[in-house]
């Protein structure tokens, strides 16, 4: 811990302190400053391998056998690489179907978020209208409610219209999000009211002026509801868990919680197809990897 | 659900000849009317609900309080509750963890930390059902790595799984594993906020590095820390996936190690008692409610500038 000040303080030292004072006092400091670096090196190295850690030991024991996986003494890596467990994977499981609805669900969510909550978050944060208070109050008040709350009545309205183990039923609630809406608002009253105004002036009426100025500059806030639409309809569980009552309905989340108690369980296909569900967003995070770091502890502090 | 944003926009003033017309309403209406039918009705009726008891095949009385009243003598509202604090109190370990390391992580000129960036937040992209299959096997009485590596010190490790107290602290490592990247990239940027002249002029005053952690780094970063707290204790109220996947929804030690969402869950959709799901519901929100409330009130003490 004191190495690490050490090296966040003497790397701002050089000041005001006149080059000759300064040299001796850099001499000395250096090697403490890279001792402090070697000290974060070595604690944030081997932190960093722990947390990465499940993911590797996940990915040998998919290609273990499952007498592997299941034997006392762990076998740190199999005999021979089953390759096959992946194959299984799509022949056991109903993993294609269950893959095809994730994607569907999170395209959909993302892309009626997107929509609606920029027109909302816009209209919001700069239109003027009747109600406009009290209309934003309602919206806002639910970020305060635990998703509990609504839960019943949501899967009452589902079953009401007959949705149920369908595509809509899982869709449904999620087009609409009031956190969504919060961001794109905050993002559109840090906007410069000066270009709006000019716009108007000039003749465009508020659909133009929305559409040809402030939704391009909206774009990197746009990306980070993406990313957090993403994240979060790809990972969700209860929602899915409720609406769908055969593992054919399910996306991957819910269908990997209920995989294991259904048949004697073969570990080693667990582990394939956890892998496979968790890929495309692990791949999009690594692709992307300071938007979504950045996206998101925005999201989370505004 | 957290922040308490600000309700007014600034008042922008307008000649009559730029109102905004029907537009603002093609734009609110939209998301309004589903966040109306969706979210506001449903809060609605499940406060209705929880004042309701539901048959067995259907249909519902209105009985005042009763579901509260039952609640309140029913052992399993306590044992969820000591179950979720549990779980809370272990994932709060994470945050003076977060705060050191985000502190190592945000060293000037250090090389490589786009790296362990990327290696901490993994876990917290990570769907919460695939990993907690690892996690699950890791476990493992028989033949899991953490009993074999508790082995190997002499340790004999427990039935994580399937003993009630142990289950629970295990998902809670897991819970820990998972938020501690985010939190470390929140208590990073807190950390960028704090400037330098401060190290300076306590460098000056002859502060040893450790005093300068203690009497520059921690008091600024006060906001931080509170914001992640905040964040980890609702966050961690709201425990369900993980618990539900690593144990496994057929484990019989599910009903003693489970948090108030799962009580939540079981009552409303297993047991299929909407009326009494929908009180447990509300007492999940007033306990929120009251945590956040003491939050804070707590950072009014604590918080330095706050």
């Amino acid at each position: 811990m004191a190495d690490t000040v050490t090296g966040v303080r003497s790397a701002v030292a050089p000041g005001p302190t006149a080059p000759a004072a300064a040299a001796p006092v850099a001499r000395r400091r250096r090697p403490r400053r890279r001792a402090g670096h070697l000290t974060a090196h070595l604690v944030l190295g081997i932190g960093g391998v722990l947390m990465a850690f499940p993911f590797l030991w996940q990915l040998i024991m998919s290609l273990s056998t499952n007498a592997e996986v299941q034997s006392v003494t762990p076998s740190f890596w199999p005999d021979r690489l089953q390759w096959g467990n992946y194959a299984a994977v799509f022949e056991q499981l109903p993993f294609l179907r269950q893959l095809r609805t994730s994607v569907l669900i999170t395209l959909l969510r993302t892309g009626a978020q997107i929509v609606l909550c920029t027109l909302a978050g816009y209209a919001f944060a700069r239109m003027r209208f009747r109600g406009r208070a009290v209309l934003l109050a309602l919206v806002l008040s639910i970020l305060m409610v635990p998703s509990q709350v609504y839960l019943i009545s949501q899967y009452q309205i589902v079953q009401g219209l007959g949705l149920l183990d369908r595509l809509g039923g899982l869709v449904l609630p999620g087009l609409f999000s009031a956190f969504a809406t919060f961001l794109m608002r905050t993002a559109f009253l840090a906007m410069p009211v000066e270009l709006e105004e000019a716009a108007r002036l000039d003749g465009a009426g508020p659909f133009q002026v929305f559409w040809r100025i402030m939704l391009p500059l909206a774009r990197p806030s746009i990306n980070v509801l993406a990313i957090t639409t993403v994240l979060w309809s790809w990972n969700e569980l209860l929602w899915p868990l409720v609406i769908s009552t055969s593992s054919d309905a399910m996306p991957l989340s819910a269908g990997l919680a209920t995989l294991i108690g259904q048949r004697t369980t073969n570990y080693p296909v667990v582990m394939a197809a956890s892998l496979l569900a968790m890929a495309p967003v692990l791949v999009l995070f690594i692709v992307l990897q300071r938007r979504v770091i950045d996206g998101l502890a925005q999201s989370g502090l505004k | 659900m957290v922040s308490l944003p600000t309700l007014r926009a600034p008042v922008t003033r307008r000649p009559a000849a730029l109102r905004d017309g029907v537009w603002p309403w093609v734009f609110v209406l939209p998301l309004f009317l589903g966040i109306a039918v969706f979210y506001l009705w449903p809060i609605l009726q499940t406060a209705y609900y929880s004042l309701t008891t539901w048959g067995v095949f259907g249909g519902s009385t209105f009985t005042g309080l009763a579901n509260y009243a039952q609640l309140a003598a029913d052992p399993q509202l306590l044992l969820a509750l000591g179950n979720t604090l549990l779980y809370t109190a272990i994932v709060l370990l994470g945050v003076p963890l977060a705060v050191y390391l985000a502190s190592l992580l945000n060293l000037p000129g250090l090389r490589f930390a786009a790296l362990y960036r990327v290696l901490f937040f993994l876990p917290y992209v990570a769907m919460p059902t695939a990993v907690a299959m690892v996690w699950r096997v890791m476990f493992n009485g028989d033949f899991g790595l953490v009993n074999y590596l508790l082995g190997l010190v002499g340790v004999d490790g427990p039935y994580w799984t399937s003993t009630p107290g142990f289950a629970m602290a295990a998902v809670a490592v897991v819970g820990l594993w998972s938020s501690l990247g985010f939190s470390m990239i929140i208590l990073g940027a807190g950390l960028k906020n704090i400037p330098p002249e401060l190290y300076e002029a306590a460098e000056l005053d002859g502060a040893s590095p450790w005093r300068q952690f203690r009497s520059v780094t921690v008091p600024l970063l006060t906001p931080s820390i509170f914001f992640v707290t905040i964040i980890s204790v609702i966050s961690s109220f709201q425990l369900f996936d993980l618990l539900y996947a690593i144990l496994g929804s057929s484990n019989p030690v599910l009903p003693k190690s489970m948090s108030l969402v799962y009580f939540f869950y079981r009552e409303g959709f297993v047991s299929n008692d909407k009326g009494y799901a929908a009180a447990i519901a509300m007492v999940i929100f007033l306990l929120i409610g009251i945590v956040t409330a003491l939050q804070f009130r707590l950072q009014r003490r604590w918080v330095h500038g706050g």
